[in-house]
C-alpha cells in the first residue's frame, strides 16, 4: 500500500520512518534470530533505537555532513545505525564486511570518516589495523563486545553505551533540528563500488535517488506492508540498501536478519520470504544440491520427481504467466504440486515467494526455467550502483530468461552506436565522491550514464538484452558478433562445468577451455566406480571428456538457434588440468574470469586448439594457498565438437 | 611457589585469584600399580592450568581424582579452602566442576540442543511429574534454561547445527558440543580431557580460541590435559608435568620448557 501523504513532507528516510510509526507503529519492522528465537522490533521501537543512537552520536560530537562508516554482517542495529546517521545529517557509508584491512583503510581515508560502527571484534581489529596512519578516524562504536573487554577503550564505546549516553543527553531538540534540515537533494548514503578496475569509487546517492527508486520499484511489483524479506546480502551492496532500508521504509515491510551466515538456509525456511533476491549462483547452488540429492533417492521417488518435473517444465511457466493451459495439464500440475513441487519449495524456503529477483550475472535459462516451473515468480532485473539499482526489470507475465526486461518506471534507455547501453533515471547518482573526472566520464551533462555493458533492445517487445561487457564483445574474422560470456554462461549451466573460457575474437572460429566441477564430476565418478587420484587425472578421463563433449554439442545447438550469435559455436575444446584460481591471478576475487590473463598464460594451449593437434603437453606454474609456487605438467586431449551450419546472419 | 601471593595479574590483563583447588600428596593405586605417586599441586581461580606428560603418565587418573571419579588412597583434596570428603561424581558436579571426555561421551541420537540441555540438569529442580506435564514452574524453568543454553550455543558458534543429531557431526564439532554441554553447567572449574586430540590444525586453533574465550568471558578456571605441547604452552598459565605417576615439573610454560627432567621425559632418556 502506498500512503497518500504529500510528497513534500517525505523527503528523507527518517521522515518515512516517522510516517511508519504513525501509520503502523506496532507492526514488526526488523527481526533478527538470536539465541534461537526470532526477536522483533516494531517501527516504534526502531524510531526509539535510532533516536537514542543519533543523540549519542551528537553527544560524541558528530557534525552534519560527517561520514560514518558501518561495517558488519546484516543486523538490525547496523541498519538502524544508517538511519541514525541520516537523522543527524551524517552520511552512512556501509563497507563490505569481508574486505581486507587495506581496502577498509582506503575507504575510511577517502571518505574521511570520523566515526566507524563495527559489528564485532573481527571488524574492530580490521579498523584498528587501518587506523594506523589515519588521522581522521576518532571513535569506534562496536555492537558485539565479545573479546573486546581488554581493548583500549579510550576511543571505543559499545553501541548500547552510546545509546544510553544519547538517552541521557537531552539533545532531542537538536536532533529534531538536524532531521528537519534534510531535503530531497541531501545525501542519503554513499556506497563504494567493488571496483573491478582500479580503486573503488564512492557513489553518492541522494534522498531523491533512493526514495524515488524505492517508490517506483515498490509500485512496479506491488510490494506492501506485510511482505517479508531476508537480509543476507552484503550491507555495502546497493541492492541490500534499497531492499532493506529504501523499500522497507517506503512500504513498511519487515526485514529479517539471519542468525549467522551459516544458518542462512534454515532461516530462509523459517521466514518464508514473500519478496526474495538472490544472485544466480545461489539459485544454481540450490538446484545442483537438489539434483545431487535426487540421484540418491529411491527409484520410485526419482520417477515421481522426473515425471512431474517434466509436467512442470511444460506447464508451470505458462501458468505463472496466466497463459491458457488445458484442463488435464492443470490437473496434472495440481497433483505434482501436492506431491513434488510444494514440498520441494518448502524445503528450499521459497513457498511464499510472490516476487523473486535475480541479477548480477546472466542466469542459465535451464536454471531459471526450473524455478519458474515450480511456480516461483522468479524474474530478472538489470541495474548498477550508479542507477540506485534499477535500470530494467521484467513485469509479471513477460518473464524470459534471455532478456533483462523493460526499462523500470522513470528510466530512459538508449543504445550507442558501439552497442553500449546508456540510461537516465530519477535514480541516477549524484557523483563519485571526490572524483570529478570519473563522474564526468561516466555521466554526461544531460544525465546519461554509460553502463559499460553491450546490449540491444528487442524489436516488438521492447525488452533489453545484455550480451556482454562492452569491452569483451568483439568480432570474428568473418565479421560475426563474438560474445564469449553468452556462450560461457550456457556451458556453465551444466553442473559438471564449473568455468568456461571461450576464445575467438579476430579468429575464424571459437574454441574453449573448460573447468570441470569437482563436486559434481567427483560424485558421478564415485557412482560409476571410476577411480582417480587427482583433479588432473579426473579431468582427462575419457568418459569425462565424452560427457563434456556432449554438453558442448548441446550448447552449440542452442547457440546456432540465435541468428546473431550462431558464429560463436565452439569448434574445438579442451578440459583444463587445473581449476582457474584467484591466487594464480586467473580470476578476480569475485570469481570472474580474467580473459586476457588466461589467454597469455595458456597461449600454448590456444595455439594447439587452432593448429589441429589432437593433444598438447603443457607446464603450468601454480601458487599454493600459503604463497609457495609449484609447477604441474600435463598432456591434455583436444576434442572436436559438432558445429551446426551457420544460418544467414540477419542484420 | 604455592601460596606465595594471594593473587596476581597476568601479562594479558587477567586477574588470577587465590587457590581454588589444592591437591596434597595424592597417591592413587590400582591393586599393585601406583598410577599417581605422591603428587601435590594447586589450581588457582581464573587460571588455565595444564597437566601434560607422555602416555601412561597418569594424567587422566589425576583428572579423575579432581572430578571425584577416583578416590585416592593417600592424600587430601582441598576445594575452596575446605578438605573435600570422598564424593560421588554427581556430588562433585554440584560443587561446580564440569568436564569433557577424551572419548566423546555425547548422546549420539539426540540433537545438539538436547545434548547441551542435559548439562543444565543441576539447574533443574522441578519433579518428574511437573516436567512431564510441562506445567507451571517446570515450563518457566525450561525457558530459563533454554535461554542459558542458547547463549552458550551463540558463544561457541554452533547455531547452524542446533537441531542436528550429534551422530551426524564431524569429530571437531562433537568436541565443541561437549564443551558446550560442560559450559551449560556454569562450572567454576572446567576439566578438559584432551580437548584437542585427533583434530587438524585449524580445529585446534578454533578450540584454543574458545578455551581462552571461555576463561576470559566467564572467568571459568580451566584444568586441561593435552598432548600437543605447542597448544599447551600457548594457552596455559601454569603447567604440571607428570611422568610414570610422578610430578617432574611445575611452573609457567617457560619454566617447564627449560626443565631438564621434562626434556628427558619427552626425549626418552633412560630412567633409573
Amino acid at each position: 500500500m502506498t500512503p497518500a501523504t504529500p510528497e513534500g513532507a517525505l523527503h528523507s528516510i527518517p521522515a518515512l520512518l516517522a510516517r511508519n510509526v504513525a501509520q503502523h507503529g506496532s507492526k514488526a519492522a526488523y527481526r533478527e534470530k538470536e539465541y534461537g528465537i526470532w526477536q522483533s522490533w516494531t517501527w516504534a521501537d526502531v524510531a526509539e533505537e535510532t533516536d537514542a543512537l543519533a543523540m549519542g552520536l551528537l553527544d560524541l560530537g558528530a557534525d552534519a555532513g560527517d561520514h560514518i562508516a558501518i561495517i558488519g554482517r546484516n543486523r538490525p542495529a547496523l541498519y538502524w545505525a544508517m538511519i541514525a546517521a541520516q537523522k543527524i545529517g551524517c552520511v552512512p557509508v556501509p563497507l563490505y564486511q569481508d574486505a581486507a584491512a587495506e581496502e577498509i583503510a582506503y575507504a575510511l581515508e577517502h571518505c574521511g570518516a570520523r566515526f566507524a560502527i563495527a559489528g564485532d571484534q573481527e571488524q574492530v581489529d580490521k579498523i584498528a589495523d587501518a587506523r594506523e596512519g589515519l588521522t581522521t578516524l576518532e571513535h569506534v562504536i562496536y555492537l558485539d563486545g565479545r573479546g573486546l573487554r581488554k581493548y583500549d577503550h579510550a576511543a571505543m564505546t559499545s553501541y548500547a553505551d552510546v545509546q544510553d549516553r544519547g538517552r541521557a543527553s537531552g539533545l532531542a531538540a537538536r536532533l529534531a533540528e538536524r532531521t528537519a534540515a534534510q531535503d530531497y537533494d541531501s545525501t542519503c548514503v554513499m556506497l563504494y563500488t567493488s571496483g573491478t578496475t582500479g580503486r573503488p569509487k564512492g557513489v553518492v546517492l541522494s534522498n531523491r535517488n533512493v526514495i524515488e527508486t524505492s517508490k517506483n520499484s515498490a509500485e512496479f511489483d506491488d510490494l506492501r506492508a506485510g511482505d517479508e524479506v531476508l537480509a543476507y546480502l552484503p550491507m555495502a551492496w546497493v541492492g541490500d540498501f534499497i531492499f532493506s532500508i529504501g523499500q522497507a521504509v517506503w512500504t513498511g515491510f519487515c526485514v529479517n536478519c539471519p542468525e549467522s551466515e551459516h544458518t542462512m538456509m534454515t532461516d530462509l525456511r523459517e521466514i518464508g520470504p514473500t519478496y526474495y533476491f538472490a544472485p544466480p549462483r545461489v539459485f544454481e547452488g540450490q538446484l545442483t544440491s537438489v539434483m545431487i540429492r535426487m540421484e540418491d533417492a529411491g527409484r520410485f521417488k526419482k520417477w515421481l520427481f522426473d515425471h512431474f518435473m517434466e509436467v512442470a517444465r511444460r506447464v508451470g511457466p505458462d501458468l505463472l504467466d496466466g497463459k491458457p493451459v488445458s484442463f488435464g495439464d492443470k490437473l496434472r500440475y495440481r497433483l505434482g504440486n501436492l506431491l513434488v513441487f510444494g514440498p520441494l519449495k518448502n524445503t528450499l524456503g521459497l513457498s511464499r515467494v510472490r516476487v523473486g529477483y535475480t541479477a548480477g550475472e546472466a542466469i542459465g535459462p535451464e536454471i531459471f526455467d526450473f524455478y519458474r516451473a515450480l511456480g516461483i515468480n522468479l524474474k530478472q532485473l538489470y541495474g548498477q550502483t550508479e542507477a540506485t539499482v534499477f535500470i530494467t526489470q521484467q513485469p509479471d507475465g513477460e518473464v524470459r530468461s534471455d532478456t533483462v526486461g523493460v526499462p523500470s518506471p522513470g528510466v530512459e534507455l538508449k543504445i550507442a552506436d558501439s552497442g553500449e547501453v546508456f540510461y537516465r533515471s530519477p535514480g541516477t547518482f549524484v557523483e563519485y565522491y571526490k572524483n570529478a573526472d570519473s563522474t564526468a566520464s561516466t555521466k554526461d551533462a544531460d544525465g546519461w550514464v554509460a553502463t559499460g555493458d553491450a546490449g540491444f533492445i528487442e524489436e516488438g517487445t521492447g525488452h533489453l538484452r545484455i550480451i556482454d561487457r562492452a569491452k569483451d564483445v568483439g568480432k570474428l574474422a568473418d565479421g560475426g558478433l563474438f560474445a564469449p560470456k553468452y556462450v560461457e554462461n550456457k556451458l556453465k549451466f551444466y553442473p559438471n562445468i564449473l568455468e568456461a573460457v571461450v576464445f575467438g575474437a579476430g579468429r575464424d572460429r571459437c574454441v574453449a577451455f573448460i573447468n570441470i566441477d569437482l563436486t559434481a564430476v567427483g560424485n558421478w565418478a564415485e557412482r560409476n566406480n571410476i577411480a582417480y587420484s587427482s583433479y588432473q587425472e579426473l579431468s582427462q578421463h575419457p568418459k569425462v571428456l565424452e560427457t563434456i563433449e556432449g554438453h558442448v554439442n548441446a550448447v552449440n545447438a542452442s547457440v546456432a538457434d540465435d541468428d546473431m550469435l550462431s558464429g560463436c559455436q565452439i569448434h574445438r575444446f579442451l578440459v583444463l588440468h587445473k581449476e582457474l584460481d584467484a591466487d594464480d591471478g586467473e580470476m578476480t576475487r569475485t570469481r570472474k574470469v580474467r580473459r586476457a590473463v588466461i589467454g597469455d598464460k595458456f597461449d600454448d594451449l590456444i595455439a594447439a586448439l587452432y593448429d589441429g593437434s589432437s593433444e598438447v603437453y603443457t607446464e603450468t606454474e601454480v601458487t599454493y594457498e600459503d604463497g609457495r609456487k609449484g609447477k604441474i605438467t600435463a598432456t591434455l586431449d583436444i576434442r572436436d565438437a559438432k558445429v551446426l551450419a551457420k544460418r544467414e546472419v540477419a542484420a | 611457589m604455592k601460596d606465595t601471593v594471594d593473587s596476581y595479574v597476568t601479562e594479558d590483563g587477567r586477574t588470577i585469584g587465590k587457590v581454588l583447588m589444592d591437591m596434597k600428596n595424592i597417591t592413587l593405586r590400582f591393586g599393585g600399580v601406583e598410577a599417581i605417586k605422591d603428587i601435590s599441586f594447586d589450581i588457582r581461580e581464573g587460571e588455565i592450568r595444564a597437566i601434560i606428560g607422555p602416555n601412561g603418565a597418569g594424567k587422566s587418573s589425576m583428572l579423575n581424582v579432581i572430578s571425584g571419579f577416583y578416590n585416592p588412597q593417600v592424600g587430601e583434596v582441598w576445594f575452596r579452602g575446605e578438605k573435600r570428603p570422598p564424593m560421588k561424581p554427581f556430588q562433585v558436579a554440584r560443587h561446580g566442576i564440569a568436564r569433557t571426555f577424551q572419548n566423546i561421551a555425547l548422546f549420539e541420537g539426540m540433537s545438539v540442543l538436547d545434548n547441551v540441555m542435559t548439562g543444565r540438569l543441576r539447574q533443574m529442580n522441578t519433579g518428574l511429574f511437573a516436567q512431564a506435564l510441562w506445567w507451571g514452574k517446570a515450563q518457566r524453568e525450561e525457558t530459563e534454561n533454554r535461554e542459558a543454553v542458547e547463549k552458550i550455543i551463540d558463544f561457541l558458534e554452533i547455531q547452524a547445527i542446533r537441531k542436528t543429531p550429534v551422530g551426524r557431526l564431524p569429530y571437531g564439532l562433537k568436541k565443541r558440543v561437549e564443551l558446550a554441554r560442560a559450559l551449560a553447567a556454569e562450572p567454576d572449574l572446567l576439566l578438559l580431557d584432551e580437548p584437542m586430540a585427533g583434530m587438524n590444525v585449524e580445529e585446534k586453533e578454533d578450540m584454543s580460541r574458545y578455551i581462552l574465550d571461555v576463561n576470559d568471558e566467564f572467568g571459568t578456571t580451566v584444568a586441561l590435559i593435552e598432548h600437543d605441547m605447542g597448544v599447551v604452552m600457548d594457552i596455559s598459565d601454569r603447567v604440571v608435568v607428570m611422568d610414570y605417576g610422578r610430578k617432574i615439573g611445575d611452573g609457567t610454560p617457560d619454566e617447564v620448557r627449560g626443565n631438564q627432567d621434562v626434556i628427558d621425559a619427552y626425549l626418552g632418556v633412560q630412567h633409573d
